[in-house]
């Protein structure tokens, strides 16, 4: 126990240690942590008048950042399928980086969620005994059990091999590995469950499409490496921890093949909808083509066809062989599905409403400001956590440094 | 994770790893320490300008209405009518009116009379004291009165903000539309806390002091027939009705979403709802469905009866129907 505290110590210590580059950079989203904090305060206190949301079009940026954010969340299991099922040794350095951005990530998708509601301060009437959980009925209540379970499973998972590096012993394996592949399954059911939160709704045929689910997996199995491909390259470029290009061009094969499923499903969906354009086509005209002269998507809807579109093609030709190409490629994708998933998929979902009037969105400074600080935190977290994981895992900082001094030459 | 030859770097003691504590960087942290909590302070300043009882002890600890004792919910509701009374300054008649036996109410409304006055849609806003801009401000009104063309009902080309100086206008013809207490209703379904359910006489109630406004159920419901208050309610005191009840028509705090009730405190003491009371062409039939003798039960067993989106199988207790 007291060396487990003298470990927290360590780590809390390390927290605050680094050049001036680390401290910069912490600041800046500090700054801009407290910023989305100040305007979320604001919106607490006048409502939610403060967003772009109404009657109409009752779910906005918050929500569409927390879907898109779940599937990253979620293609953390891109890492842990190759290092686990196939044993992949490459895949094993980075693996841990999967699971602290699935922990970081979550957590922004609590947060997204959290500030979405009305009444956040009562938040407690979801959970039992104090409330009344609508279980299993709701599918909002699936999602909170499956979002809150996954941050569970990386937390111990992570933390428990850290602690297992720190102390300089094998890991057991019966302590993580039953949670690893656990946390396969469950890696699916959270991105799953989102979807059908969405599906589940008759009444906004936009949604109710059985392709959704497996659209939004694809998206996220592009997102979510796209993301990591990136990181791993700050990381090796600004840590001591090395990362090969191995691990790197295994992302890239995931997301090429996941990249052309989402595109193929994207082409399915089209296709149903305006080869025989019945009324419920309604939402993806106005998506697309604009809606009884309402054209508020139409810009951001071709923007993320024309950056999946780029990126596909970066993907697939040798271009992408060269980090330089795959950059583009990851970012164009990232960008490319983000949109796609909020502007493209949570929106239409109100437009025109059920009963056919065209009311548009766009998000208030002070919603965007709260979500920048969102994201802001969320990457204050995930660097706070590789500042501390990383000195861990190349063995800079362990429990007792003077036997392995004796041992390394 | 494995120590790959890559990956190893010498450890270092502790000393090493970490800067000692020095004067200097003590002092350094706690400058930037102060910043820190100056700038958190900072961020939560608005929190100042919360008004006194927006968020209360009592209110975070209250159960859900059908988990209250009487003497809880009385006590509640005394605070509630002293709460409207300052802040709005009109004591309100505040009650818990409960279903009534063997009642299941159906509501029909007649297309072919129905001349799309709105007079139902402002009967509402004065009866349940929905927040309005001014008296003209029909969004928070629980009826969409909605115009289409004759000769389908197509919703995708009706309209809502039609601005005619008589009606009915030629070529057009009205639906209006409300929550249709479905049998099968998804906004209850959805509901992650169960801050709204299906009484037993049908009527789909919300407890404001239980939502929680993630706003589900309105993505949920195919009728359009949800509300949420992004403010709180503004209402001038002459224009408030004194006359409420717990799970209806008491002022909303903000934050929650509302709905029509089918006023059920008029109609659950036998009075009919304000929206058919107003209506100048008898457009609107209301009653009880287990009553075989009631005017409802004869239109849906006599008339043309339309269901809006029955195939999205809400099983609506709110009918359409054609004269001739």
């Amino acid at each position: 126990m007291s060396d487990y505290l003298t470990f927290l110590w360590r780590v809390f210590r390390l927290s605050f240690q680094g050049g001036w580059r680390f401290y910069a950079w912490m600041t800046v989203l500090s700054a801009v942590s407290l910023l989305g904090l100040h305007a979320w305060t604001r919106q607490f206190v006048e409502g939610l008048q403060t967003t772009g949301m109404t009657n109409q079009v009752s779910w906005g940026a918050y929500i569409a950042n927390f879907t898109f954010l779940v599937g990253v969340a979620a293609a953390a299991v891109m890492l842990v399928i190759p290092a686990y099922v196939y044993r992949k040794e490459h895949m094993h350095e980075v693996v841990l980086f999967g699971e602290l951005l699935a922990i970081a990530v979550i957590v922004m998708c609590l947060l997204f969620v959290t500030v979405d509601l009305g009444h956040p301060e009562r938040f407690h009437h979801m959970i039992p005994p104090f409330g009344v959980f609508n279980f299993p009925g709701s599918i909002l209540s699936w999602d909170v059990i499956v979002l809150n379970g996954y941050l569970l499973l990386n937390l111990h998972i992570a933390g428990y091999l850290l602690y297992s590096r720190y102390r300089g012993r094998p890991p057991t394996k019966a302590f993580y590995i039953p949670f690893v592949f656990l946390s396969i399954a469950w890696a699916v059911s959270i991105h799953t469950v989102t979807a059908f939160l969405y599906v589940g709704l008759a009444g906004r045929s936009y949604w109710h499409h059985p392709l959704v689910p497996s659209r939004f997996l694809a998206s996220a199995f592009v997102a979510g490496p796209a993301l990591m491909i990136l990181t791993f390259q700050v990381i090796r470029r600004v840590t001591r921890y090395w990362i090969g290009d191995a691990p790197i061009f295994t992302l890239r094969m995931i997301m090429t093949v996941a990249m052309i499923i989402n595109m193929f499903l994207l082409g399915s969906e089209l296709f149903t909808e305006f080869y025989s354009p019945t009324e419920h086509a309604a939402a993806a005209h106005y998506l697309y083509f604009g809606l009884h002269g309402h054209h508020g998507l139409v810009p951001w809807i071709w923007t993320a066809i024309a950056l999946d579109v780029v990126g596909l093609g970066l993907l697939v030709s040798p271009l992408s062989r060269q980090i330089v190409g795959l950059n583009i490629a990851g970012l164009a994708c990232f960008v490319g599905i983000w949109i796609e998933k909020g502007m493209g998929l949570i929106i239409p979902g109100f437009v025109p409403t059920p009963l056919g009037q065209v009311v548009e969105y766009l998000p208030t400074l002070n919603e965007v400001l709260v979500c920048l600080g969102i994201w802001s935190f969320g990457l204050l977290l995930f660097s706070w956590m590789l500042r501390v994981a990383i000195p861990i895992m190349n063995g800079s900082l362990c429990a007792h440094p003077h036997l392995n001094l004796d041992r390394t030459p | 994770m494995n120590a790959s030859p890559h990956n190893t770097v010498s450890p270092r003691t502790i000393e090493q790893v970490y800067r000692p504590l020095t004067r200097r960087t003590f002092l350094k942290g706690s400058a930037a320490a102060m910043v820190g909590v100056a700038g958190l302070m900072g961020a939560l300043r608005p929190l100042l300008e919360l008004e006194h009882g927006t968020v209360t002890l009592d209110e975070l600890l209250q159960r859900h209405y059908r988990e209250l004792k009487p003497a809880d919910l009385r006590r509640i509701m005394d605070q509630l009518a002293a709460k409207c009374e300052t802040e709005y300054g009109v004591h309100p008649h505040l009650r818990d009116i409960r279903p009534l036996a063997n009642v299941e109410f159906g509501y029909a409304l007649n297309l072919t009379r129905c001349i799309g006055c709105r007079k139902c849609a402002h009967a509402c806003l004065q009866e349940n004291n929905q927040s309005r801009a001014d008296a003209t401000d029909l969004e928070m009104s629980y009826i969409r009165v909605l115009e289409l063309n004759k000769g389908s009902i197509n919703l995708e080309t009706s309209r809502t903000d039609y601005d005619h100086a008589t009606v009915p206008a030629k070529d057009k013809f009205y639906m209006p539309v409300q929550c249709h207490q479905c049998r099968e209703s998804p906004c209850t379904k959805v509901c992650p806390v169960q801050a709204t359910w299906r009484e037993p006489d049908g009527i789909v109630a919300v407890d404001y002091n239980w939502c929680i406004g993630c706003r589900y159920c309105m993505a949920a419901c195919p009728y359009d027939a949800r509300r949420f208050n992004y403010q709180k309610p503004t209402i001038a005191p002459a224009e408030i009705n004194p006359n409420q009840s717990y799970l209806s028509n008491r002022i909303r705090p903000k934050g929650v979403v509302e709905k029509c009730t089918f006023c059920l405190h008029r109609t659950r003491e036998g009075k009919y709802p304000a929206c058919l009371e107003v209506c100048p062409t008898g457009a609107r039939v209301f009653g009880n469905l287990r009553d075989s003798n009631s005017e409802i039960s004869y239109i849906l067993a006599n008339k043309r009866v339309y269901i809006l989106k029955e195939d999205v199988g809400t099983l609506p207790r709110f009918y359409y129907f054609f004269d001739k």
